[in-house]
């Protein structure tokens, strides 16, 4: 059912990225895209890509977990996309799905083509969180692709944390990412449960909405910090549910979404209410964003 | 030490003659609007504006004053925020990037209102970080020009502001106007602004000629046309997302977005990427948006702001609430473009007071 | 060894309720273990249980004419299995299979419904607490509904 991704040993995830001042100079917000070439491509399911992108002449700075770039199609547009993780000192993993025309021209890139990069941009995941934490990460469809980095820090520094529990849910089976390691992270003492909304036939797992998966996962809330990306709905269903288990909202942490034009707070496009979600966000606490997401149309 | 100057001619003269391009009121097609000037004799003197909701009316004067009016439909922003700005092509071989090369034009902005003024201050710190917002806005000089005669649309008193001149000029200009006369107290407030004065032909002012342009800025302050509540704006805004409110305006307003493409602090832009036919060469350009357009919140097959209701809720909020979030300060300056230029003659300031008045939802 | 009384008591859903009425269940249920691939129940057979799952994995399925047995939900520990025994016609609308070795406390339906009966009081709070459990599948249902993962096809 799943397919070993051809490419993992060559994806091999560095260390989680360093907490330490990044090395490279901090770039003034630009509009001008660096050259990435595309080094790698693994097909995660029929319409969704991780696309493995090395810099050609500058390097942008390195991403912390949760922060976006915006790439760039030559000659279509440019859509912001999350960094799914590293490779090798300079690399940069990003993980998209083909919804519209830029992104399908991304989704078709092979190995060689070059693409613009500019970033990383946003608030990224507060990891490190800490010592004898509880981490839940809720995953839903693509959103767990920016969580990919908090797991991978999560396996780095497994020590840190008491548990560290990652629940996936997708459409089925089929739309399922990363399937490939999956097993490295529970060898890892991570907890990976996954489910999916309809299953075909052979199908051994779970079936049913993620938020079912929470049963017996906070045993302390108090210590709980939990990470959540996915479908808005979704990310407000699991972060109430996590909420209404004693979780403090101001250690639920989700990844907001928005339309987005500059990437560097000067468009206006992206704004849910007083945040500016490329610069404020796209990471926000569910205290903060609570009030803001229960709002229609804002 | 305030200077009197009997004619503004030496002062565009000087102006072009250093290399700036002097951009100023003129009257053209039925409105005062922004243009490049050749003399001082393009400024509107004898004409002002009658202004009412959905209303810009030019009328003429029985004196000869130049900065007399308000409310038109042209701000400083076109030119420091220019509506469309290529930002680099880029050639497929090589993936190399190019950037216009040209230093931005020299623009001596002759007769910012203060309310302009701000707004130009207001633009500062949203784009101030844009590399090509700041090298424009720095080879730029400032003229202004203190308000002596508010519009029944104008309140920038009450938005924070008021009729005299705060800080970012180079110089600052009060206008003296009795019957056929006009003349001009003007007083440096730069290192360029004194050296500007320095050349002109004038005399230290009188101490009657000083309290009589005083006196004109003070009056106005009490003149102003109408007013935004007093109340703490930000957080009135919060409080009424689910307003009544919000439902009634929305029947009116048409979302035509003409209140963002006249209003001196509105900055939404959208780029344009296209490519040549040989699909060798890229490019990219920047160009004004607006919150009112239907695609300007598409996200995932659709606008998270479908309705009137919520773009002209996010525009509102944004302007008099949200923008202090964002940005420190209030995004509005009291101008009043917004209520004149609007085709259904909706009042931004009437809402935000009703807004006030209606009962906090439960 | 857990008696099947601390068993009842710790099982959420019915966690809170007076002992007295914990010890009037306990006559109507036995403890019963499924092994991975039982099938406890067929749909459309006559329902006249309810279990309480400890440990393990119950998946729910609907027989689809030519695409036999589709599997619809799992329910997990700490949650009920079964209810088509409160409304006729009494019959199972979906089966129930094992997933894993799964432990249960079985509820003989009739003398529970009789217990309700004779106490409506009881029969009030045990109903309620019933309903709270369907109100939350049926939103987890709902919202499986909306597709979310799914992006609607877009043109460029």
């Amino acid at each position: 059912m799943t397919t070993v991704p051809s490419m993992a040993p060559s994806m091999a995830p560095s260390m989680a990225p360093s907490m330490a001042p990044s090395m490279a100079p901090s770039m003034a917000p630009s509009m001008v895209p660096q050259p990435y070439q595309v080094t790698a491509r693994h097909e995660e399911c029929p319409d969704t890509v991780t696309l493995a992108l090395v810099p050609l002449r500058e390097q942008i700075p390195t991403p912390r977990p949760g922060q976006f770039s915006m790439v760039y199609a030559f000659g279509v547009g440019e859509v912001p996309i999350s960094v799914s993780g590293r490779v090798g000192t300079t690399g940069l993993l990003h993980t998209l799905r083909a919804v519209g025309a830029v992104t399908r021209a991304l989704h078709a890139a092979r190995p060689g083509d070059v693409l613009g990069l500019r970033g990383p941009f946003g608030t990224g995941w507060a990891v490190p969180a800490p010592e004898r934490a509880d981490l839940v990460i809720v995953a839903g469809g693509i959103g767990l692709a920016p969580l990919r980095p908090v797991i991978y820090h999560a396996l780095g520094e497994r020590g840190r944390y008491r548990s560290v529990t990652v629940l996936i849910g997708a459409r089925s089976p089929a739309d399922l990412l990363f399937t490939g390691e999956y097993a490295r992270w529970t060898a890892g003492g991570i907890d990976v449960r996954v489910t999916v909304d309809r299953a075909h036939s052979g199908w051994t797992g779970h079936v049913g909405l993620v938020t079912t998966l929470f049963t017996g996962v906070v045993t302390d809330p108090g210590r709980t910090v939990a990470f959540t990306c996915g479908p808005e709905v979704m990310m407000r269903l699991s972060a109430r549910d996590l909420a209404d288990r004693g979780v403090p909202p101001t250690a639920i942490q989700l990844s907001l979404e928005r339309n987005m034009r500059c990437g560097i707070a000067l468009c206006g496009h992206c704004q849910l209410g007083p945040v500016l979600v490329c610069r404020d966000g796209p990471v926000i606490d569910y205290d903060r964003g609570e009030p803001l997401l229960s709002v229609r149309e804002l | 030490m305030p200077v009197l100057l009997e004619s503004l001619e030496p002062l565009v003269h000087t102006l072009r003659a250093g290399g700036y391009r002097v951009v100023g009121p003129t009257v053209s097609d039925g409105a005062v609007i922004l243009a490049e000037l050749g003399s001082a004799s393009d400024l509107p003197y004898g004409w002002t504006v009658r202004t009412t909701p959905g209303g810009y009316r030019l009328r003429s004067r029985a004196d000869r004053a130049a900065f007399a009016h308000h409310a038109g439909p042209h701000s400083w922003k076109a030119y420091l925020h220019p509506p469309r700005v290529p930002l680099w092509t880029v050639r497929r071989e090589g993936f190399v990037v190019t950037e216009p090369d040209e230093d931005p034009p020299r623009y001596a902005f002759l007769g910012v209102r203060p309310c302009d003024l701000r707004a130009i201050a207001v633009q500062d710190r949203v784009l101030g970080a844009s590399g090509a917002y700041a090298r424009r806005r720095a080879a730029a000089l400032l003229v202004a020009v203190n308000c002596t005669e508010p519009g029944p649309t104008c309140f920038c008193a009450s938005a924070g502001g008021g009729p005299q001149a705060g800080t970012g000029a180079d110089l600052v200009l009060t206008e003296l106007a009795a019957d056929n006369r006009v003349s001009y107290l003007a007083e440096a407030c730069s290192p360029a602004g004194d050296r500007l004065l320095a050349s002109l032909p004038g005399r230290p002012a009188s101490a009657g000629e000083i309290e009589r342009a005083r006196g004109a800025v003070a009056a106005a302050a009490g003149r102003m046309g109408r007013s935004l509540p007093a109340t703490d704006l930000r957080a009135l805004l919060v409080e009424r997302l689910d307003a009544a409110r919000w439902d009634e305006v929305a029947e009116r307003c048409l979302a035509c977005g003409n209140c963002t493409m006249v209003c001196p602090t509105c900055f939404c832009t959208t780029v344009e990427d296209t490519s040549d036919l040989d699909g060798e060469h890229a490019g990219r350009a920047q160009r004004w948006d607006s919150c009112f357009d239907a695609d300007f919140s598409y996200l995932h097959g659709g606008a998270v702001r479908p309705s009137i209701r919520g773009r002209y809720r996010q525009w509102l909020t944004h302007k008099l609430g949200t923008w202090h979030d964002q940005f420190g300060e209030s995004g509005c300056v009291g101008c009043g473009r917004c209520i004149a230029w609007c085709p259904a003659g909706i009042d931004l300031t009437e809402e935000a007071t009703a807004l006030a008045r209606e009962e906090a939802a439960p | 060894m857990t008696t099947t009384l601390q068993l009842l008591t710790e099982h959420p859903f019915l966690t809170g309720l007076p002992p007295r009425w914990i010890d009037r269940l306990a006559g109507s249920v036995r403890r019963i273990g499924y092994p991975a691939g039982h099938r406890i129940f067929h749909e459309g057979a006559p329902a006249e249980h309810f279990w309480l799952i400890h440990s393990g994995r119950v998946a729910l399925d609907i027989h689809v004419p030519g695409r036999g047995d589709v599997l619809i939900e799992t329910l997990l520990p700490g949650t009920v299995l079964g209810w088509s025994w409160l409304f006729p016609p009494y019959r199972w609308h979906f089966g129930a299979v094992a997933a894993d070795l799964t432990h249960t406390v079985q509820f003989d339906a009739a003398g529970v419904i009789q217990l309700c009966d004779d106490d409506p009081e009881f029969g009030f709070v045990l109903m309620h607490r019933f309903m709270g459990v369907l109100i939350d599948r049926l939103q987890a249902t709902r919202v499986r509904l909306l597709d979310l993962y799914s992006y609607p096809k877009v043109d460029s």
